[in-house]
Parts: structure tokens; C-alpha cells; sequence
């Protein structure tokens, strides 16, 4: 293949991909509705998708994308049943009537505009479903709501393509096996459904940002994923204050991302970073989702808590004219809602920032010693990295030096690693 | 990546409008912005009044020079934009040629600078670069 032809054939593929990503919900939600079975659905849409991406390139994109996709995903369906050699009289009956719609047209909207966002909805609890492992929950939505190609998915978590095909496969014989039907959850399920939902998007989000394992510090299109998908939820969800909470955390957390690595590709911590680099676009948004979620007078939840938190970073013009108290105390309402040693260490923190060069670190400093039989903390590198910075900044260098060594020691992040033993080495900076 | 879609109208294609009810109007872009909403995508749009109410501000003399709209010779008026958050080009493509608009519309379609476009000379963009690179490259390395 010639270059131009290649380029040709490379900018018809990402065509392709780019109706997939904006219709994949939709279309998987209305095969679901159509065969009444999501795991078969989801077969059937990666079939159209397939067959998408051999036939488009070379005859050109259809006129209206959704419907050609729609179309071929009801066809497979009825030949899956016809080998099944199940509901003969379905099988007719559907037959006529996928004719009369591929007669009646082409160009018509391939779903009912009412019902598609509710369906879409079901789609979103179901691929959140409780009776699935965290993993496949993230690997299912982003497949089914987000459009995203496998081979997309194990690239952003860094595994074989195999693993995730496999996680698909397993959550859609668990959703099967577990009988979950096509629906919104009841109203005395929904609070835990969707606090389901949103905790596979912030997941989704957090691997995106801060790679747990090897060198990569952010992989910045996850997240942005994720950022999307939040939307997606809030047009969705208006009506939940906690899916505003969650929209507006992750704004004002990407907001920060030009200027969280320097030129070397290293980590660049809060305090040293170049405010004029934040997204202001990003923080204008994120502000707006807050206020959103604080418009239903309910007061916030631990998304919308940990945003106001974010909030008082992103328009603060320094770290010292920060208003740490009001951060304190979202950490203390974020404490009594979910308490953790992880939040009581970062009250710790926004403590010793607030009362003080010395007062500060050394109220935190108890806090935090306080915090040193927590089994939650035991293995990890934030409670001696937290304590080496305290240390350091009430003079005490050779322990400072100590806790960054072992925070170092600590943690899978290769150039958080390299952070923490300069900071071993020179602990006050 | 964001891409900003703007419309420019020509004068047969305000004209024509006029034939169209505004309500219909007002549907149209409504179900346009609203699908665009509801796929996450869109960050930011407005419409902008009539030209009439606008002015431009011209800073080829020594002063800068302020001409009431509308401004004669232009063929074309900006009438709105929306910024677009999305994966590639061509997805920016596929949401713009499903703007609700009839002949004599365009959209212009240009994407907004991010941090890599700063200027290159910059020895602190310049390793910012590099270090992208080196990502990606390791993650080609590490699909195939």
C-alpha cells in the first residue's frame, strides 16, 4: 500500500471509530431493548462495529452512521436466532419489520428520542452493576458507554488485550447468570447504584491521573475519559447532587494537569506547581458543577467535599494565601461521612498548614503519629512522606530524611520514587 | 483535544432564515446542542446577536479605529461557536456535520491550543515534547 492510500485508509478507520464512540451506547442500549438480552446485544454491536470498519473505509461512510450500525446489529440478531432455530414466529414477524424500516429510512433516527437516554441510563447501572468485580465494572463501561475499543482498554491499564476481552466475557456471563434485568434501580436501591456508578467513573478517572505501577505518572486520555463519561452521567442524572460533586472533582483535579509533570516528565507536587498553567476553562466548569451540587441544599457528599477541597486550591494564587480552614473543614465533614486514615492524614496536612509555621506542623505531626498503627497505611508511602515533610519544616532533618527514605521504599511509582530520595537526600528542598 | 466549531453565515443564508420559523430554529439547535451534551463533549457555546449590534475594532491606523456593524465588504459574519472536547479529528468532523445548518453556513472547525503548541523554543516545552514522545513510543512498544 502506497503512503497515500495507507493515510487514506488510517483517516477512514478513526472515522469509523469516531461515529462509534459518539452512537456505542446507544446502540448497545437499543439492541438490548430489541433482543432483550444485554450480553447478546453487546455481541451483536461489536459484529456491526466489525463490520463497520471493513466495509466503511473502502465504500465510504453512510449517510446516517447509527442507523447503518443499528440495522446490521438487528440483522445479526435475527440470523443468531434463525441458527438457534429459536422463536420462529418472532423471527418473522421481526424479519417484516426490519424491512419496513430499512424501506421507510435510511436517514430516520435509528431509536426512539424519548426513550434513549433512560435506555442509556440502564445501560450505565448495568455495566455498574454490584454483581460484578470492580475491573470489569470499569472494563464493561468503558466498552459500553464509552465506545472504547478493547485493544484501547488494556493500552490504558497497561495489560494484554486477552485480559480485558476475558473480563468482558466473565461480567457478561455474570450479569446472565445473576439475572439482572434492563432496568433503572428502585428507589431504595438507587443511592447504593449509584454510588456504584460513580465510584467505577472516579476509578476510571484515578488510573487515568495517577498510575499506580510503572513509569507512566499520568495517562492523561483515561482520564479525560472518565471526565467524559461524568458528563455524559450529569446530562443523564441531573437530579443527583453527588453526580454534580463527582463532574466537578474531576474538572478541577484536570484543571491542574499542565502543570503537574516538569520537563523531565517527574511529578510536580501541588505546592511547587505553575498556577498559570491550570485550566482555567477546566475550573470555570468544575465550579459550576459544584454549585450545582450545592444548589440542592442537601450539603455535599464526599465527591462534592473533596471538590470544594480542590476548589480552594484552584483559586487560591499561592499555597500560603490558601484558605486552609476552609479546607480543614472539608476534610472534617469528609471524616464524618467516610472516615479513613487517608483523609485523617490529609486533614493532617491542610492542619499544619493552617495554624502556622510551627503550631501547624506540629499539631499534624501528632495526628499523624497517631496514625501510625493503622493497618491501612502500614504498607503504604503517604504516611512517611507526609511525616518527612513535617519533619523537615520543624527542623528535624536527619528524621525527615529517615521518612522520606522509607516513603521512597514504599511506593510502585517509579518517578515518585525519585522525588521522594531527593527529598531523602536534601529534606528541606 | 478540543476543537472549536465556528459558524459563519453569509448574508443569503441569514436571508433564508428568515423564511424559517424561528421556533424551528430554536428546536433544531436545541436537539443538536442537547446531543452534544448528553455525549459529554461539549465544553463551551454561544450565539452571538445580531451583527448590527457589534462593532470592529481595526488597529491598522495609530490609533485603533472603531467601525460600527455591519461591516460592509464582509461576505461572511460569525454568528456563534461551540468548543468541542474530543478524540480525534474526525470526531470533531462527525459533530460538525451535524450542525442543523442549510446552504450559504459554514463551519469553520479549528482546534484549541493545548500545552504542547507553545512555542518550541521554549527549552521547558521542548522536554515536554520529548517526554511525550517517549510515552508514546513506549506504549506502541507495548501493544505490539
Amino acid at each position: 500500500m502506497d503512503d497515500v492510500t495507507a493515510r487514506r485508509a488510517d483517516s477512514a478507520r478513526r472515522a469509523v471509530v469516531a461515529v462509534w464512540r459518539i452512537e456505542a451506547a446507544k446502540i448497545v442500549a437499543v439492541l438490548t431493548r430489541y433482543t432483550g438480552d444485554f450480553a447478546l446485544a453487546e455481541d451483536l454491536a461489536q459484529e456491526a462495529l466489525a463490520e463497520a470498519l471493513e466495509q466503511w473505509p473502502e465504500r465510504g461512510l453512510p449517510r446516517n452512521g447509527a442507523a447503518w450500525l443499528t440495522q446490521v446489529g438487528k440483522r445479526r440478531a435475527v440470523d443468531h436466532w434463525r441458527r438457534q432455530e429459536r422463536y420462529a414466529d418472532r423471527i418473522a414477524a421481526l424479519g417484516h419489520d426490519l424491512e419496513r424500516e430499512q424501506d421507510a429510512a435510511a436517514d430516520a433516527v435509528p431509536w426512539d428520542p424519548d426513550e434513549i437516554a433512560d435506555d442509556v441510563l440502564r445501560l450505565v447501572f448495568t455495566a455498574c452493576h454490584p454483581a460484578l468485580p470492580q475491573q470489569a465494572r470499569v472494563a464493561l463501561t468503558l466498552r459500553v458507554v464509552g465506545g472504547l475499543e478493547t485493544a484501547e482498554i488494556a493500552r490504558a491499564f497497561l495489560v494484554p488485550v486477552a485480559t480485558i476481552q476475558q473480563r468482558i466475557v466473565r461480567a457478561k456471563q455474570a450479569l446472565a447468570d445473576a439475572g439482572v434485568p434492563f432496568e433503572t434501580p428502585s428507589r431504595a436501591e438507587r443511592p447504593a447504584r449509584i454510588a456504584a456508578v460513580l465510584g467505577v467513573l472516579y476509578l476510571i478517572f484515578t488510573e487515568g491521573h495517577a498510575a499506580t505501577e510503572g513509569d507512566d505518572w499520568m495517562r492523561p486520555d483515561l482520564a479525560l475519559e472518565a471526565l467524559r463519561l461524568a458528563r455524559i452521567l450529569a446530562a443523564l442524572q441531573p437530579d443527583e447532587p453527588e453526580v454534580h460533586g463527582l463532574l466537578a472533582l474531576l474538572e478541577l483535579t484536570a484543571a491542574r494537569f499542565p502543570a503537574r509533570v516538569d520537563a523531565q516528565g517527574a511529578p510536580v507536587l501541588l505546592a511547587d506547581q505553575d498556577r498559570r498553567r491550570w485550566d482555567r476553562g477546566a475550573i470555570r466548569r468544575g465550579r459550576a458543577a459544584l454549585r450545582r451540587a450545592e444548589g440542592f441544599g442537601r450539603g455535599l457528599g464526599a465527591y462534592g467535599l473533596q471538590a470544594a477541597i480542590a476548589e480552594c486550591h484552584a483559586v487560591a494564587p499561592s499555597v500560603e494565601a490558601t484558605d486552609w480552614r476552609r479546607i480543614v473543614a472539608a476534610y472534617e465533614g469528609l471524616e464524618r461521612l467516610r472516615p479513613s486514615p487517608v483523609v485523617a492524614l490529609n486533614r493532617a496536612v491542610a492542619l499544619s498548614m493552617a495554624d502556622g509555621p510551627d503550631a501547624g506542623p506540629a499539631a499534624a505531626l501528632a495526628i499523624v503519629d497517631g496514625l501510625a498503627g493503622e493497618r491501612a497505611l502500614a504498607a503504604s508511602h503517604l504516611l512517611p512522606s507526609v511525616r518527612g515533610e513535617l519533619l523537615a519544616r520543624l527542623g528535624r532533618d536527619a528524621e525527615a530524611a529517615g521518612a522520606f527514605a522509607l516513603a521512597a521504599e514504599r511506593t510502585r511509582n517509579a518517578r515518585e520514587r525519585a522525588v521522594l530520595l531527593a527529598r531523602a537526600a536534601s529534606p528541606r528542598r | 483535544m478540543q476543537y472549536m466549531l465556528i459558524m459563519r453565515d453569509s448574508d443569503e443564508a441569514i436571508e433564508a432564515s428568515k423564511d424559517i420559523p424561528f421556533e424551528q430554529i430554536i428546536e433544531a439547535m436545541g436537539k443538536y446542542n442537547e446531543a452534544m451534551m448528553q455525549a459529554g463533549v461539549l465544553i463551551a457555546g454561544e450565539g452571538l446577536t445580531d451583527a448590527s449590534e457589534g462593532f470592529v475594532v481595526d488597529f491598522s491606523h495609530e490609533t485603533p479605529l472603531i467601525t460600527d456593524g455591519p461591516y460592509g465588504e464582509t461576505k461572511e459574519l460569525f454568528n456563534g461557536f461551540w468548543i468541542l472536547e474530543v478524540a480525534s479529528r474526525e470526531e470533531a468532523a462527525e459533530w460538525a456535520s451535524r450542525c442543523p445548518l442549510g446552504p450559504g453556513s459554514k463551519l469553520e472547525v479549528r482546534r484549541v491550543h493545548g500545552v504542547e503548541d507553545f512555542p518550541a523554543d521554549n527549552e521547558w516545552i521542548e522536554k515536554e515534547i520529548g517526554w511525550r514522545e517517549e510515552q508514546a513510543e513506549r506504549r506502541a512498544a507495548q501493544q505490539g
